[in-house]
């Protein structure tokens, strides 16, 4: 108990090792979910009625996966797919094994956010670029995307605050992390110190990021 | 150079189908400053998409530059489109790049080295007097800025046409009225044809030398913009006419006349329009005038007026001034002030 910090029953270490191991899970679970969702996300908008991959099949099928993802709770995931993971990852605990369910969580959410923020961007740019003759990929990658981007970083940011949000619910799985922390001991064995640390150090990261997010897409707008 | 033939657009929702063009057929030549004037809603709008294909006809051909793109394959339909620029009623310019990668864009997408766009763009940016807001971003810039830069973006693949969608529909009319001569100067320095489509019949008026007037899908009456101007056919071609030239008897006028008073309407056209026609009358008969209204204004550099005057005096005098102006080949008529 000599390495405990203000009372609690967790030490500095824990402490440390959690944080990491929250970062460790959004960040890994961000990345894969960015590239799957971003695309996902695209398809929505272009193949939508009277966009330029107008597409009736791959917009109507996708749509309605996208929401069924959607709906199942982060917890039912989690445990929904302990077979899936152990296939992918080898087990089916650990931090490792919480990035799967978490990038399940968090693509599909990523695709409608970045649905949205293209969306916003003004039809009348996508049609001078197809007045210009743009290609397919020129007008996603020229227009949409550079368009919609100080959107599309609020939109990560969101995402982001999200799998925080779930990565503290994969200490169901030992997955580790602030989260866990504040489950297992400030939870499970009322420590109320562990429980006000941990989540303050929650509110901490969750303010860090959405001032981040604010400063980057502001910065992008420029104006 | 931009030819339909018998150009039909259904648009078709589960409910109904709806015809926007009922056969168009429209030729615009070389070196034209073509406009289309038409209400919201007569088709215009889908019209000038036709042409570079932002929307395909259901029926019928367009040719342009004697192609007819709806039998490209896609790599040559772009190709083909590089050579059709185009501006927009809210000139659609990318608020996250500045002027300069604004205007370079066309050039950029079909992969022209960096110093030949740096060049390039210059060139445009000076032609529309721009070139000190190169590092601007379009959010910094007025309508009218914004438009002349639009305009050189649209200019950068070295076109033959140019389509203007309301281009000055969203411009106060100073404005209007600078980027309608910089669209001039385009079409003279560049020889670029110019295909526009508007509400305002003042724009017609300004710079075009055809015209052509829809309603309904269809394009009811077409013609040189001087003709149109001086006879238009239609009850709507009127109706365009007269919003910009005034030939009604002023209200004012109508509220305290009391009987029949004798209301002559003069027109002048072209070069009879510099004859003193009033003070020769007044002077050879023995009558009094009395102008109500009147103006003179130039269409296609060809002075172009009407008048409208109370006459008073003996009949037989009346009379014999009026043969004299029709013996002048002036058009006269007389109206009544309770039509």
């Amino acid at each position: 108990m000599n390495n405990t910090l203000w009372g609690m029953e967790i030490t500095a270490d824990q402490l440390l090792t959690g944080f990491g191991d929250t970062l460790y899970m959004v960040a890994f679970s961000l990345l894969f979910s960015v590239v799957i969702g971003l695309p996902l996300g695209i398809l929505l908008v272009i193949t939508r009625n009277g966009h330029i991959l107008e597409n009736k099949w791959v917009f109507n099928v996708l749509n309605p996966v996208i929401n069924i993802l959607r709906s199942i709770p982060f917890i039912i995931l989690l445990v929904a797919l302990i077979p899936f993971t152990r296939f992918v990852v080898g087990t089916a605990i650990g931090t490792n094994a919480a990035i799967v369910p978490l990038i399940f969580y968090a693509a599909p959410y990523i695709a409608r956010l970045v649905e949205n923020s293209l969306l916003e961007v003004d039809k009348g740019i996508i049609e001078a670029a197809e007045a210009m003759g743009a290609t397919t990929w020129q007008i996603i990658f020229r227009f949409l995307i550079p368009e919609g981007l100080s959107s599309l970083v609020l939109t990560f940011t969101t995402a982001t605050i999200g799998l925080v949000g779930a990565s503290a619910m994969a200490g169901a799985v030992g997955a580790g992390g602030v989260g866990d922390l504040a489950l297992s001991y400030g939870y499970q064995r009322f420590d109320t110190m562990t429980m006000i640390v941990t989540v303050f150090a929650l509110v901490v990261i969750v303010q860090l990021l959405q001032s981040t997010g604010n400063i980057v897409s502001k910065k992008i707008r420029r104006r | 150079m931009i030819e339909f033939q018998n150009v039909k657009k259904m648009y078709e929702s589960k409910k109904q189908t709806v015809e926007a063009l009922k056969g168009i057929d429209l030729v615009v030549e070389k070196g034209d400053i073509f406009g289309v004037v038409g209400y919201s809603g007569a088709g215009k709008s889908t019209l000038i998409r036709l042409v570079n294909l932002l929307e395909r006809p259901s029926e019928g051909r367009i040719l342009v530059n004697g192609k007819a793109l709806t039998s490209l394959k896609p790599k040559d339909l772009r190709a083909e489109k590089k050579k059709i620029g185009m501006i927009f009623q809210h000139f659609n310019l990318l608020n996250s790049k500045t002027v300069f990668d604004n205007v370079a864009m066309p050039l950029i997408l079909s992969g022209t080295p960096a110093k030949e766009i740096h060049t390039r763009v210059n060139e445009l940016l000076e032609f529309v007097g721009l070139l000190g807001k190169a590092k601007n971003y379009p959010e910094q810039l007025s309508g009218g800025q914004k438009q002349r830069i639009g305009i050189a973006r649209a200019l950068a693949t070295n076109p033959s046409i140019l389509l203007c969608d309301e281009a000055t529909s969203a411009l106060d009319p100073q404005t209007t009225s600078a980027v309608l001569q910089l669209l001039k100067k385009v079409n003279r320095e560049y020889n670029i044809t110019i295909l526009l489509i508007t509400h305002e019949m003042s724009v017609i008026r300004e710079i075009c030398n055809k015209v052509a007037v829809m309603e309904g899908g269809r394009i009811v009456e077409q013609g040189s913009v001087f003709d149109v101007f001086a006879k238009p056919q239609t009850e709507i071609a009127q109706n365009f006419v007269r919003t910009v030239i005034h030939d009604e008897i002023p209200q004012s006028f109508k509220k305290q006349s009391e009987g029949n008073p004798i209301i002559w309407k003069i027109n002048f056209i072209g070069a009879n329009s510099s004859k003193p026609l009033l003070s020769t009358i007044a002077k050879k008969f023995d009558i009094d005038l009395n102008v109500l209204s009147a103006n003179i204004s130039e269409i296609q550099e060809t002075p172009f007026g009407n008048l409208i005057m109370e006459v008073t005096g003996e009949e037989s005098e009346i009379k014999k001034a009026y043969d004299y102006i029709q013996a002048e080949n002036i058009l006269v008529q007389e109206v009544s002030v309770h039509e």
